[in-house]
């Protein structure tokens, strides 16, 4: 066997309430961490992710199922012994402590000796950028000084893996994308495991080694950005990262005719009842006659600047979006009422069963 | 039109507020203006002085009364301020039970049974307790005091503990603070003004009982209030004045340490 993963969880259901009332926040979830990664779990709101944060850092504990942290199980272990550390979604600063008090705070409470967390509060001070707010109560901080400190007091015991419950999503747009720089730098600087909640896809997409996807206490898959973006795994998926049309249609052995008239060549894939999925910047617009072409009619075109999306309707009426890179006069050359082909990139058409 | 209805715009308000607030202060004006009243009578004007102050300083009955209501007042705000502490920590820092608002409305029941009840109360436990022991120190007075105090104690610490973020208690744990470590680095420093509020508070009421002192008071052993009044049976003079102004002096400036404690940051 190869090195255990960082983190793992196996089995993990955590369950609110009792009884006919009781909530599975978590449902049988099974993932592995590995180490030295960026993990990102991604999900709406109420998915479960969070809750599966406070289970990894010892918050709460599973209703069954085991943690494992380098291969030992520490689903008995309270948080105070666990090598892991949380930068939380509120910083959770202590208010009566300076910032360098506030970093110092966990080689404080493990017993070290003042020496080195003078030293070590200094590298992490330095590390953030804050070196010359070290004296400073953190009430005096601006949002984003605030996350840095949060940033330099979880790093600074060195933890195994390093915890980020949505730490970003009380900053503004610019400088949320400035600490997401400083993170990926962070995380190569130290080499620790990240393991990051977002429900903002985008900021999955760009940050992460591995996402896994979450829906209603359970992973729907993990896997790298590009896997996640070009094969979903279903149509919660699908939907939940970028924007996706979904076409109904039957497959049987590589061909599948679309309800809405028209039929593609596909390789593998569900077969029966199937739901195509072509992302927008896939679908092409060809001329109405060309052999193969779908159907269709423009309806409306939004312009956003790097592209513009055409909205086309199918025969029967279904909609599909084509997202069209702009010209150098942004004129697409295209008027609602026109009638269009569509064709969809080779390979870009996804199969997902109903 | 479009301003929302403005109360002080009725007739006849301000003429109501201000009864209301020369009923507050009137009285307390003219008890410390008389208290720097030369004359021997209590009510009429006889040049400034401050003769009672002198007289009530040298007094060696008021000394002893002073140091007996300090004395009690310190010990009971200690005792009820350890109690309520607990108290607040053993309410706020769990989730919610069975019998919650139980325990809220009995903690507070000094707030709600009438004193005199109590008083009675205690007179009878004590007085059956002093002929079993032998025993006829301070102590009652203390433990007496110490027991209507907490509800003062324990609610501003309460209302400190509800207002403190509790995800602070997590990143502590989170930091490898033992659950003693926690509470003594962050919960403790983070409640602190909230105790020594309810320790201000509980130390200003003992200072100021005079029907539970004045029923479980073994002979002797008379505080400034009840001092205070035995010396109203008797011929009152401005020297009651003189102290009532002083115990008014401490226990505004008291509030005040209270009220800066208190009050919402920000």
């Amino acid at each position: 066997m190869s090195d255990p993963d960082a983190v793992e969880a196996r089995h993990v259901v955590k369950a609110f309430g009792q009884g006919e009332v009781a909530v599975r926040a978590l449902d049988d979830v099974s993932v592995g961490i590995r180490r030295g990664e960026f993990f990102t779990l991604l999900g709406p709101s109420g998915c479960g992710k969070t809750t599966l944060l406070r289970l990894i850092a010892g918050f709460e504990a599973p209703s069954s199922g085991a943690i494992l942290l380098d291969g030992r199980d520490i689903t008995a272990l309270p948080p105070n012994r666990r090598p892991i550390n949380t930068v939380f979604q509120s910083y959770a600063l202590f208010p009566h402590l300076t910032v360098a008090e506030n970093v110092g705070f966990g080689l404080r409470m493990q017993g070290k000796p003042r020496t080195e967390i003078e030293t070590v509060t200094a590298r992490m001070l330095a590390l953030v950028r804050l070196e010359a707010l070290a004296k400073r109560k953190v009430a005096q901080l601006s949002g984003g000084q605030q996350q840095r400190v949060a940033l330099a007091r979880a790093l600074a015991p060195q933890p195994r893996v390093l915890l980020l419950g949505e730490p970003l999503s009380a900053l503004d747009l610019k400088l949320r994308k400035e600490m997401q720089i400083e993170l990926k730098r962070l995380q190569h600087e130290t080499g620790i495991t990240f393991v990051f909640v977002t429900h903002d896809q985008e900021e999955a997409l760009t940050m992460s080694d591995r996402i896994g996807v979450m829906s209603a206490g359970r992973i729907l898959q993990i896997g790298p950005p590009r896997e996640i973006y070009t094969r979903p795994a279903n149509r919660f998926v699908a939907s939940f990262i970028g924007e996706t049309n979904f076409l109904p249609a039957r497959h049987a052995g590589g061909r599948v005719t679309l309800d809405a008239g028209g039929e593609l060549t596909v390789e593998g894939g569900p077969e029966g009842r199937v739901t195509v999925a072509v992302r927008p910047e896939q679908v092409r617009l060809v001329a109405p006659d060309e052999p193969g072409a779908l159907p269709a009619t423009i309806r409306d075109l939004v312009y956003f600047g790097t592209d513009t999306h055409c909205h086309l309707a199918l025969a029967d009426g279904t909609e599909v979006v084509a997202r069209l890179q702009s010209s150098a006069s942004g004129d697409p050359g295209l008027e609602p009422g026109q009638p269009a082909g569509l064709r969809f990139a080779p390979g870009a058409v996804q199969l997902l069963g109903d | 039109m479009g301003k929302s209805f403005d109360v002080t715009s009725l007739p006849g308000v301000p003429f109501v507020a201000g009864l209301a607030f020369l009923a507050l202060y009137a009285p307390i004006f003219t008890l410390v203006a008389y208290s720097f009243n030369d004359a021997n009578a209590i009510s009429i004007w006889g040049g400034f002085s401050f003769r009672w102050y002198e007289a009530a300083w040298a007094n060696r009955e008021v000394q002893a009364a002073t140091a007996r209501s300090l004395v009690i007042a310190a010990s009971a705000s200690v005792i009820a301020t350890s109690a309520a502490t607990m108290a607040a920590l053993g309410t706020t820092r769990r989730g919610a039970f069975r019998g919650q608002t139980f325990i809220y409305v009995a903690i507070n029941q000094p707030l709600m049974v009438p004193e005199i009840v109590t008083a009675v109360a205690l007179l009878i436990v004590f007085a059956t307790v002093k002929v079993a022991t032998g025993y006829a120190g301070l102590g009652y007075l203390i433990l007496a005091h110490s027991a209507f105090c907490i509800p003062f104690a324990y609610l501003p610490i309460r209302a400190r503990l509800e207002g403190m973020d509790l995800s602070l208690e997590t990143a502590a744990a989170d930091l490898y603070a033992n659950p003693w470590q926690t509470f003594r680095h962050v919960t403790l420093p983070l409640m602190a003004p909230g105790i020594v509020a309810g320790a201000m508070l509980a130390f200003v009421i003992s200072l100021d009982d005079v029907v539970i002192t004045e029923f479980v008071k073994s002979a002797g052993q008379d505080t400034l209030p009840t001092y205070m009044l035995g010396q109203m049976r008797r011929a009152i003079t401005p020297e009651v004045n003189a102290i009532s102004t002083a115990l008014l002096g401490l226990t505004v400036a008291l509030l005040t340490v209270f009220f800066l404690l208190t009050r919402k940051r920000e």
